[in-house]
């Protein structure tokens, strides 16, 4: 009886389309694919499928020595790759109960910040450019290439580090380094109000990012959620503070915290991030002490059996690292990484249901993934 | 591969260099005189033995003797050579589960699980400043639960699952690792649970909905069979792949670029290959 009623709308399909996005789509960040399902311009379901980059790097770094595995983590979240390598260098210390000299520990902290500035220079720059402000991206990857000269002059490479050995550095850092760390902190400290100025007040922006995936502080946590996705909703959880590691417990930072936990505040706390960051960065590079780079390491690496998992705070969250020793092989038995990108993506079919198609390339961009560390 | 031979004059150096300082976290009395009793688990020492007798061939490590050798002060260099021996080919047969030192309190949260659910802690071990707890695989739902609710616990955030291959365990070779984080109290632990190909090991994402990509990547990478999970397909690789690549017995290599290059000599090799197995 309803058949004429529904005669005016047989005209026009009024199922749910599919539509496939990615894995070849520019604001995809890589190779990632989501199937959404839509009526009409919003967002019913969708699939978040990946393993397009899957190399298979734990199953490799099974199969190599605790030392060779160092320049595997690079290939892992390769816009932070120095901060993989501390994490896996701690992890393996922690293991063999390695003492890390302090000024290793310094030097850590310094290179696992000057990532962060580089990987959210880089978020910064590609998640504007996806909301349609080209010029952010021009401006970020500017600065991002004064650390790249950084990290040049001390392990001479730009992309893929190698940077920390276990028991501390390679080398010791070239003369006159850490001053140069310091010019950068100072011209970097006006170049984010130059961000802000373009975005932060910007009504497009606003009106774009506002109240777009929103999530609360508990369903984060169950969700898995961690780093500025998980502090955008207003949760204190930073491993910087809670489990210190490298020379944190000395340096003095506040952690930005969200509120609204949208796509807006989880942009504010990484924007505050630079600044918190900056400041640790000038405090360990003035503070630096002198000493030996390298621990009492053993000539060979074969840790005792027994297994442990350490965290660190990488510039994308939490980035865990689960490795079993059997005491008897110089190869890890078990090699594990908890890749924070492969849990924050997780939540991107919670984050996107009920928006236009156009936010979900807003929500892909404040969830900072990088598809080498989802897949591995 | 390439380490076998040195592995004699490795032991040498590796003596000689790390003298006194290497293993400051572990109290030499503590771990060499305790038998896993002081655990207070009625049945921590009987059960881990337990499941393993009709598996383990090697006689390589049983797990609660060996780490009181391998974490303590290693007081004489003998037992060393004697280990290293025999199991040369020998894949180990399970993960060290050093029991707790002496001076090391186990921390209130493991204790209250123990009294609240009598049997389902079967081992508690301490290494490194991580605490791992195993648990029976049918009681692993209901130990999660009160990790997740009881208030002096309060695991609100499933940071890992993942797994490890023990192949020489054969019924059940897995072990399923699930790391858990606190968010209210900063604390840590590792709840393991052991598993063979085909037994159900309830899903935990019903609890943490952050496992359900993780049990899925486990399933995809080493086949645990988990049940009651909502979306159980491959993650990684690819829908239609065969085998599960973080087994330990899956190949390492693959036919290669022959394949691609010249399809008809690689199937040739092959054939030649199979026939000589054949033999």
């Amino acid at each position: 009886m309803d058949a004429p009623a529904l005669r005016h709308g047989a005209m026009f399909d009024t199922n749910e389309l599919e539509l496939n996005m990615g894995p070849q789509h520019p604001s995809t960040h890589g190779v990632l694919r989501v199937v959404l399902r839509l009526d009409g311009e919003k967002v019913v379901d969708a699939d978040v499928v990946i393993g397009y980059l899957h190399r298979g790097i734990e199953k490799l770094s099974e199969n190599r020595n605790y030392t060779q595995i160092v320049l595997l983590t690079d290939r892992m979240d390769y816009v932070a790759a120095a901060t993989n390598n501390v994490g896996y260098c701690e992890t393996v210390e922690k293991l063999m109960a390695i003492e890390v000299p302090r000024r290793a520990r310094y030097v850590r902290t310094i290179v696992c910040e000057l990532q962060r500035i580089a990987s959210h220079c880089l978020w910064v720059g590609t998640h504007a450019m996806d909301i349609g402000a080209m010029t952010v991206f021009l401006y970020a990857f500017r600065e991002r290439e004064l650390i790249l000269d950084l990290f040049e002059e001390l392990c001479g490479a730009r992309l893929t580090y190698n940077s920390q050995r276990i028991g501390g550095l390679p080398l010791d850092i070239p003369p006159g380094w850490d001053r140069k760390v310091l010019a950068f902190v100072e011209v970097m400290t006006g170049k984010v109000e130059e961000y802000e100025a373009l975005l932060t007040e910007n009504r497009i922006w606003l009106e774009r990012t506002k109240g777009v995936g929103v999530i609360e502080g508990p369903e984060a946590i169950a969700l898995g959620l961690s780093g500025p996705p998980l502090r955008g909703s207003g949760v204190p959880r930073d491993i910087r503070k809670d489990e210190p590691y490298a020379a944190y417990d000395e340096m003095q930072f506040e952690v930005p915290l969200g509120k609204a936990g949208d796509t807006y505040d989880r942009y504010v706390v990484r924007m505050e991030e630079f600044r918190q960051s900056l400041r640790i960065i000038r405090q360990a590079a003035e503070g630096i002490p002198e000493g030996p780079v390298v621990g009492k390491v053993p000539r060979l690496i074969k840790p005792p059996a027994g297994e442990t998992y350490h965290a660190i705070e990488s510039p994308k969250g939490e980035l865990g690292y689960f490795v079993v020793s059997d005491g008897k092989s110089t190869n890890p038995y078990r090699f594990r990484v908890r890749p924070p990108s492969f849990c924050n993506l997780q939540a991107l079919r919670r984050l996107c249901r009920g928006h236009l198609v156009a936010d979900v390339v807003a929500l892909i961009g404040s969830l900072d993934v990088v598809l080498g560390e989802v897949d591995r | 591969m390439a380490d076998d031979p040195r592995k004699p004059e490795d032991a040498t150096p590796h003596d000689g260099d790390d003298p006194g300082p290497v293993a400051p976290a572990a109290p030499a009395a503590a771990a060499a005189s305790t038998p896993p009793g002081e655990v207070a688990v009625p049945g921590a020492a009987a059960a881990p033995a337990s499941p393993r007798p009709p598996v383990a061939p090697k006689p390589a490590a049983p797990p609660p003797a060996k780490p009181a050798g391998a974490v303590a002060a290693r007081p004489p260099a003998a037992p060393k050579p004697a280990a290293e021996h025999p199991p040369k080919a020998a894949p180990p047969s399970g993960p060290a589960e050093p029991p707790p030192p002496a001076d090391v309190p186990v921390p209130a949260f493991i204790a209250r699980l123990q009294a609240a659910k009598p049997g389902a802690v079967t081992l508690v071990s301490y290494f490194v400043g991580d605490w791992t707890i195993v648990v029976p695989v049918d009681r692993l739902h209901e130990v999660a639960q009160h990790l997740r609710d009881a208030p002096e616990a309060a695991f609100d955030f499933c940071s890992d699952v993942t797994a490890t291959d023990w192949p020489p365990r054969a019924a059940e070779r897995f072990d399923v690792v699930y790391c858990l984080y606190s968010t209210t109290h900063r604390q840590r632990i590792r709840v393991k649970t052991r598993a063979g190909e085909t037994t159900p090991v309830r899903s935990v994402t019903d609890l943490w909905p952050a496992a359900n990509w993780l049990e899925r990547e486990v399933f995809d990478m080493f086949g645990v069979n988990f049940t009651g999970h909502p979306d159980r397909r491959r993650i990684l690789m690819p829908d239609d792949w065969q085998g599960h690549p973080q087994r330990k017995d899956y190949p390492l290599e693959g036919p290669g670029e022959l394949l691609l290059e010249n399809p008809q000599e690689w199937l040739k090799l092959k054939q030649t290959r199979d026939e000589a197995d054949l033999e």
